[in-house]
């Protein structure tokens, strides 16, 4: 058939039009063969840009469209339903990027348009072969998996349980509560932070909808949006959980109590069968096995002794549970930095130089020094305590991580006036680089940390911290607005360490197919528009995991994400991709190299007819399941005989391309 | 356009960009403005084990001077695995075309994910200079193609 195609080449404003003649572009792509329309406008994505495209298409019986704008990641939805909604198939739409490709990146004139042309011609050969595609269904199974229990994970599932859905939560630690249970206190209103969260992990653990997989991981994950199937491993508690009443008995006859506590960054220890702090959710032990005398030894079984309820079980295994998820949301959180690089600090050498979640601890009642400020070393009170901020943030040198962690301005400001408040006579000092306190009542914070509780900032980094031989250290710092060098005596220090991605998160994001940046946050589908979901479709970002925030950010974050959840739940079909591979059965031989290469399943073998000039014969080939087809193309790579291609994208088009590129 | 003795010598690239991380790679180095010559023209796969070899072999054939095939760092494939079966055929096209005269540098599989503007920008400066100091690719061109 003779295609009839319509060029639209977009100014996006000047950012197009001030680097690329569009009209010269408009020329030169209506002289090509099959272009039957050519025209520009400012706004192509706008209102009266689609109904330019939707005229000509009804107008000139356009079979094929090809826009020259932005790149198709942005717009190719948009220009696709206009033609859809001009009669026109969608898959006949192809985007030529001259903006992300041409505009923004080269100055000439000349060359840009040049280039405009070229893409726009291969756009038109690819258009010139595309073929109407009508996309499948495919069904949604109404039920989330959210991946981390901390406070975005929680905040999550329960918007997503308040919508009516199923969703379970998937936690490593025996109980959720995250990062945010460690905490003392929080920033701006100094509330307590137990206070606010225990009563949502109660809700979480309460709610009918949601159910709870603690010690548990996710082991492995297949299938696609709508239709995800994950395993997920429960690790051996060695308690059951049935029977356990929580009351505590064994934790406090364990013999064995020299585990050091992660709760409490190690700053004590705690028993070998366990719960992570008190209000753990939920409250039934977990014996680490690692440490537990029973398991190193084989005697002991004191726990076992004094359980009344008969929940101890040594030989209890790991279970590996198998359910389908419609969608997934990522809430892994974070932890600190390790402090290897940053020897100055002497934080290895020195118990009373610590990091600021150690001092979150040393500071809550319920840590190890029952909250009452003192020197790991000594247990005295300290009487000049220096913060240093951004130990690992803003680092240029590659030896911490390159972006702010943002949190880290507020907690100082928080722990100095709390420090400041409940013990005035010790002096406390805050060495910054900058001060960062954007957001609603932040910086008032701040200065009220400095002008209510005189807490003595100074701009200025520490180049070192010596511990001196009378047990205080010494901290060698400079002040940059008086231009000199400094060095004053210190009880405690305090590292105000950068903020990463949870360790695991590389694993994940590689199960799940999710893009991940350089610093290990996951990326999301537009930096701006679609903050909280990930390219890949059917996974969603909830809090630290996307990148540094603080809890009013987590958790507004983690009820976009339950909505965009939701959304997708809310639907009983999904369209699907209609890209996908074909097998021609004239040249196919059943050879299997398809089926071997191709990560879904998605290739079988059937015994067809095949009938064709002297050919009437039943042969065994490839039938691809257009359901479970993905479109990576594998398979039309792999095929020896050429049999199988990809619809979309087809080898013709990509010749076709490639041919108008090297004209 | 023919090549003038005078003239700057400028080479024909073609990119094959992934869908999912380098063609994201690719726009993030637009929307942050970091140039890279014009001589790179993109054609968006939607993984980089969509590409035949044939199609590399098509543009050595048209006159491409260089070809670079960039997808999701290993391990980080969208689809699994389709980037270890695009490594490991270009290993194999890439150490048969050297042989047969079109040298290595003009070859290349690069993996850029969607973050990485800055390392999509610097590949393609990198490679085009490298390219252009190989100067223009006279095997495999198929003189019938030249118009």
């Amino acid at each position: 058939m003779q295609q009839r195609i319509g060029v639209f080449v977009c100014h996006c404003g000047s950012n197009i039009a001030a680097t690329v003649d569009v009209k010269k572009v408009v020329e030169m792509l209506a002289l090509e063969p099959g272009v039957v329309h050519a025209e520009d406008y400012q706004y192509m994505c706008s209102e009266v840009g689609q109904a330019k495209i939707a005229e000509a298409i009804k107008e000139k019986q356009l079979t094929g469209v090809v826009v020259c704008s932005c790149s198709p990641r942005m717009h190719e939805t948009t220009f696709r339903k206009c033609a859809e909604r001009a009669g026109l198939n969608p898959y006949m739409v192809e985007i030529a990027n001259i903006r992300e490709q041409v505009s923004w990146i080269h100055k000439d004139m000349e060359e840009a348009t040049q280039k405009a042309v070229i893409l726009g011609r291969a756009a038109i050969a690819k258009v010139s072969l595309n073929t109407p595609l009508k996309a499948g269904e495919s069904r949604v199974t109404k039920r989330a998996l959210v991946i981390g229990g901390g406070i975005a994970g929680i905040q999550t599932a329960l918007d997503i349980a308040d919508a009516g859905y199923e969703v379970d939560i998937v936690e490593k630690t025996p109980s959720i509560g995250g990062r945010m249970s460690q905490l003392d206190k929080t920033f701006p209103t100094l509330d307590c932070s137990a206070c606010i969260l225990t009563p949502k992990m109660v809700e979480a653990s309460a709610n009918e909808k949601i159910t709870l997989y603690t010690y548990s991981e996710v082991e492995k994950v297949s299938g696609f949006v709508g239709d995800f199937t994950v395993d997920i491993r429960k690790k051996a508690r060695s308690v059951d959980m049935s029977k356990c009443t929580g009351c505590g008995v064994c934790q406090e006859k364990c013999p064995n109590k020299k585990a050091p506590s992660e709760f409490n960054r190690g700053l004590n220890t705690r028993s070998a069968i366990y719960t992570p702090f008190a209000q753990a959710i939920p409250n039934v032990p977990v014996i680490d096995r690692e440490h537990c005398t029973k398991f190193l030894t084989g005697k002991c079984g004191v726990c076992s002794k004094v359980c009344q309820a008969g929940a101890i079980d040594y030989e209890q295994q790991d279970e590996i549970i198998t359910e389908k998820y419609g969608a997934i949301v990522v809430a892994t959180g974070f932890d600190i930095i390790k402090l290897d690089n940053y020897g100055e600090y002497a934080y290895d050498q020195s118990p009373d130089v610590i990091t600021s979640l150690e001092l979150e601890r040393i500071m809550n009642a319920a840590g190890p020094t029952k909250g009452h400020l003192e020197r790991m070393s000594d247990h005295k009170a300290p009487k000049n305590m220096v913060f240093i901020q951004c130990v690992g943030s803003r680092c240029s040198d590659g030896r911490g991580k390159s972006y702010c962690s943002k949190i880290c301005c507020m907690y100082t400001a928080k722990h100095a006036m709390l420090i400041r408040d409940k013990y005035p006579d010790v002096n406390v000092t805050v060495f910054y680089i900058d001060v960062r306190t954007p957001g609603k009542n932040f910086d008032e914070f701040y200065r009220r940390a400095v002008e209510d509780y005189h807490v003595n900032y100074i701009k200025g980094q520490v180049g070192k911290v010596t511990p001196e031989a009378d047990g205080s250290l010494t901290v060698h710092g400079v002040d940059l607005i008086d231009n000199k060098q400094i060095k004053m005596k210190a009880d405690m220090v305090v590292l105000a360490a950068a903020i990463e991605p949870n360790p695991d998160i590389r694993k994940i994001a590689t199960m799940l197919t999710a893009s991940i940046d350089t610093n290990n946050f996951l990326t999301e589908a537009h930096a701006k528009l679609r903050p909280v979901e990930s390219p890949t479709a059917g996974i969603f970002l909830s809090g630290v995991t996307q990148g540094p925030k603080d809890i009013p950010e987590t958790v507004s974050q983690a009820g976009a994400a339950a909505v965009k959840a939701i959304g997708l739940l809310a639907k009983d079909k999904l369209l699907t991709n209609p890209c996908t591979a074909q097998a021609d059965i004239m040249a196919c031989n059943g050879c299997s190299t398809c089926a071997n290469v191709c990560p879904y399943g998605a290739i079988s073998y059937e015994d067809k007819e095949v009938r064709g000039p002297g050919i009437r014969e039943v042969r065994r080939v490839a039938v691809v399941n257009s359901a479970l087809c993905q479109g990576c193309g594998a398979c039309t790579v792999a095929c020896p005989s050429g049999a199988m291609d990809l619809q979309g994208f087809s080898n013709r088009q990509i010749i076709a391309e490639v041919d108008a590129i090297c004209r | 356009m023919s090549i003038g003795a005078n003239e700057e010598f400028r080479p024909k690239i073609v990119a094959f960009c992934c869908n999912w991380c380098s063609y994201a790679g690719a726009d993030l180095a637009g929307s942050s403005r970091l140039a890279y010559p014009a001589d790179v023209k993109i054609i968006r796969v939607p993984c980089s084990c969509r590409v035949n070899p044939m199609f590399i072999l098509r543009a050595f054939e048209r006159g491409a001077d260089g070809v670079i095939l960039c997808g999701c760092h290993p391990g980080d494939c969208h689809y699994s695995t389709g980037n270890f079966y695009a490594r490991r055929r270009m290993t194999m096209l890439f150490s048969m075309l050297d042989y047969i005269g079109v040298e290595n540098g003009r070859t290349r599989v690069e993996w850029v994910s969607a973050a990485e503007g800055a390392k999509f920008s610097a590949t393609m400066n990198d490679f085009v200079a490298k390219v252009t100091s190989l100067g223009k690719n006279v095997r495999l061109g198929d003189l019938r193609c030249k118009n």
